[in-house]
């Protein structure tokens, strides 16, 4: 494996795991509103994520920095070129970081009504761009070339030679991480908390598990149409099609899960599946980092915008000392935030 | 190259920059000069096993968070804007910056978003222990932070440790190079030092509010004397060595610089320090000058004859472009900080003579003195950058070649005026809750809602 190889990996395990990290604090958001009702139900809500959604928004910075690091190449096109839809990932994070840390502050109702509503939209809107910017990085971008293109909001919204951020692919990408994240969600809500607020995220986790059914199947069967660089690499590595298979795998254990209600195992196998199938999706992807909707060869590939080799074999070096410390900082912090918060001698700062 | 103009997306580029970065230093500047304070404050309290130290903690560590908040939201713009707006930058010099970015993420970042989580929630879930070593696990996050970012704009002052390949971007050669670029030295010295200068005004102003309103008296006397001690050695460091060596470096390798921010037009033996002064950039002048005679050649050459190098030596096109803002900020940022200086080694006189809490004309200067560092150390950075121009990396790479090709000027318009709209509301969001922890004091400190009885 070259050392490029290792470094898209990396790069992948970063976003992904930011995906099923900052994933549920986003599914929780959608869900906040009509799950907690009350201001004593929305306190607990915020304690269940509060210990831990900053350091899980971390990935993301990080994810970029590597990025950065790695691929520079890439990382200039893809940001520049994703311009629009990032200035809303950004607003929208600034106010979402805001609305977890201030809406318990003031004892007014309509100062936490004002949070409470920030905390939901801006739960929505990022579950919904992050998934429509994967369905861009599925379906190609319009890229020229000197490496870099601009995507407009919405041109035709056919996933065509010029397509925009927005088109009927991408929008679908985009709802079934609303749902898939809604539902992740729900499944964190359900280990963390019970009651009222638990049994409302039960009756969301199971409608949307059936969303992210029908809209699941909606995307995968249109892969093929979308981008067949897809199942050049699976003909090429085709072992690589149990990740696939593992996922769906994933997906019954979590369904069998919610029958007998064992949430612990459905989160878990709903957070791994979510981690496969990614994974899976990245397998198709490599060796591309951007791929063209023109001209194939103005692709942006792991070997044409890697840095030097000795940029990626020493930062190789540093990454796994200091990956080691966070997974094990990170894994102590979860262990002794587990269990219901309503057991835990949660304070609340304000 | 495209010129500079209020329709080009380079303008609009710089000046979002320049807004989302100032904004956003308005917040780490307090959080690690109060990381320090409060580890102090813990650390007293901890290993003394004093319970009133531990309320002041307390009561500082809520005000590290809520600038903390801010801080982390304002700061993820500006990593997404090195490729958002500067893609042929990131392009250029990813091979170098992208190592010191990538690892204050790793960590930094990691660790003190962590921590902080330990800090708000766990005050009652982890043994004294834990809760102080998070206090130092905060310190360290937030000052390795600070060393990330200084490595990274150190090396676009003084590039070192790289090596230009045959497509024209720069790769590392160095690692270890790279995060030991003797630039770091004293610009990371005299950065970290603003920081505890900015966090001692703040906790000395509070300190000075609550006395002088008659309330709070213990807890105050201990803001007071953390801050006023902190504060005078911190505000002398500024001046020296730190600012000083600053100053002689960029004199060293940044000449032009050096002689624009200070209005030194002409070469000459025996140069003036010009004190006050505006720049007239058509007759080359200061205008209304009050300068002290060869002080510029003593200061940098120790020698009154020495020979600086004026501005008019360097062809037009290596003067930073923006030279008189340049010139005032150097000189806003070296005249606070002169001014600090007395303020607190006073207020430290008068402490240790016992008179300090007594004396209300000193404890009023005190209190109106917080906003000032903030303007100081903003000052400061924007000597730092502007003076870099015309350059974004130094002697490398223009300015102007850096931002995005295809990012245009509307859309870069359009963001820049949805930050200035968002920012404000941030700022006044700041205040609004910084002046509400203030008036509710530290007395209520244990008073926390508790979420240990049965809910929803």
């Amino acid at each position: 494996m070259s050392i490029e190889t290792l470094w898209f990996a990396i790069i992948a395990f970063m976003f992904i795991g930011y995906a099923v990290l900052d994933g549920f604090d986003f599914g929780v958001g959608a869900l906040y509103l009509f799950v907690a009702r009350t201001d004593e139900e929305r306190r607990l809500v915020m304690k269940a994520i509060g210990p831990v959604w900053k350091g899980n928004e971390v990935w993301l910075v990080s994810g970029g920095g590597l990025l950065f690091l790695a691929f520079p190449k890439a990382f200039s096109a893809a940001f520049s070129g994703f311009y629009l839809a990032l200035t809303l990932v950004l607003w929208c994070l600034i106010m979402r970081g805001l609305a977890i840390g201030l809406r318990s502050h003031l004892e007014n109702v309509l100062w936490r009504t004002f949070w409470d509503a920030i905390f939901g939209v801006t739960g929505v809107l990022l579950a919904f761009v992050f998934g429509v910017a994967l369905g861009n990085l599925v379906r190609g971008v319009p890229l020229g070339p000197d490496g870099y293109f601009f995507a407009a909001f919405w041109t035709t919204f056919l996933p065509d030679a010029s397509p925009g951020i927005l088109d009927w692919f991408t929008v679908l990408m985009g709802m079934l991480s609303v749902a898939m994240l809604t539902v992740h969600g729900a499944n964190y809500l359900l280990m963390k908390t019970s009651g009222t607020v638990s049994d409302r995220a039960r009756r969301f986790a199971g409608i949307g598990g059936w969303v992210v059914l029908v809209l699941g199947i909606a995307a995968t069967a249109s892969l093929p149409f979308i981008q067949p660089v897809l199942w050049e690499s699976y003909a090429a590595h085709p072992f690589g099609a149990a990740l696939p298979v593992i996922a769906a795998g994933l997906l019954v254990t979590a369904w069998f899960g919610r029958r007998a209600q064992r949430d612990g195992l459905v989160f878990v196998s709903w957070s791994l599946f979510m981690l496969i199938g990614l994974a899976s999706l990245a397998w198709g992807l490599f060796p591309h980092l951007l791929i063209a909707t023109g001209d194939p060869s103005y692709s942006l590939t792991v070997f044409t915008s890697a840095a030097s080799s000795y940029g990626l074999q020493i930062s190789l070096v540093w990454f796994s000392a200091g990956m080691t410390m966070v997974i094990a900082y990170t894994g102590w912090v979860y262990a002794r935030f587990w269990g219901k918060v309503e057991q835990l001698a949660l304070e609340e700062y304000s | 190259m495209e010129p500079v103009t209020t329709n080009s997306a380079l303008f609009y580029d710089r000046l979002q920059f320049a807004v989302t970065a100032t904004f956003h230093y308005l917040f780490p500047q307090l959080t690690m000069g109060l990381a320090a304070l409060i580890l102090y404050l813990k650390s007293r309290a901890y290993w003394c096993r004093d319970t009133h130290h531990e309320e002041a903690a307390h009561f500082w560590t809520k005000i590290f968070a809520l600038s903390f908040a801010f801080g982390v939201v304002t700061g993820i713009p500006l990593e997404f804007q090195f490729g958002m707006n500067w893609a042929k930058f990131s392009r250029f010099a990813g091979g170098v910056i992208g190592q010191t970015l990538a690892m204050e993420g790793l960590f930094a970042f990691f660790l003190e978003s962590t921590f902080l989580g330990i800090l708000l929630y766990g005050r009652k879930m982890f043994s004294p222990f834990v809760l102080w070593l998070t206090t130092l696990m905060l310190f360290v996050g937030s000052w390795l932070s600070g060393y990330f970012i200084i490595a990274t704009n150190a090396w676009m002052q003084h590039p070192v440790a790289y090596v230009v390949d045959p497509d024209g971007s720069v790769h590392v050669t160095s690692l270890w190079g790279l995060l030991t670029n003797p630039w770091i030295v004293w610009q990371y010295a005299h950065t970290m030092t603003a920081a505890v200068v900015t966090g001692s005004f703040v906790m000395a102003a509070v300190g000075a509010y609550y006395l002088l309103s008659g309330i709070h008296y213990e807890a105050a006397t201990t803001f007071l004397r953390t801050g006023v001690v902190a504060g005078a050695i911190a505000t002398s460091l500024m001046l020296f060595p730190t600012g000083h060596h600053a100053a002689l470096q960029v004199f060293e390798h940044q000449p032009v610089k050096g002689a624009a921010f200070e209005g030194h037009f002409y070469t000459e033996a025996g140069a003036d320090l010009v004190l006050m002064g505006q720049p007239n950039m058509d007759t080359l002048t200061i205008d209304n000058p009050l300068v002290l005679p060869k002080m510029l050649s003593f200061i940098i050459h120790k020698h009154f004859g020495a020979e600086i190098k004026g501005l008019t030596d360097f062809p037009r096109a290596e003067w930073p472009d923006t030279m008189p803002l340049l010139y005032y900020t150097y000189h806003v940022m070296v005249g606070l900080g002169t001014i600090f200086i007395p303020v607190m080694v006073t207020a430290l006189v008068w402490m240790l003579r016992g008179r300090l809490f007594q004396a209300r004309w000193l404890l009023w200067t005190l209190m109106l003195m917080a906003p000032f560092p903030y303007i100081a150390t903003t000052a400061g950075w924007l000597t730092a950058e502007l003076g870099r121009q015309p350059w974004l990396v130094y002697g490398l790479f223009r300015t102007a070649e850096g931002n995005s090709p295809l990012v245009g000027s509307g859309n870069v318009l359009f963001t820049l005026m949805g930050y200035l709209g968002l920012y404000l509301l941030l700022g006044l969001l700041f205040l609004f809750l910084f002046f509400e922890i203030v008036s509710r004091g530290p007395a209520v400190t244990g008073g926390l809602r508790s979420s240990s009885e049965p809910t929803g």
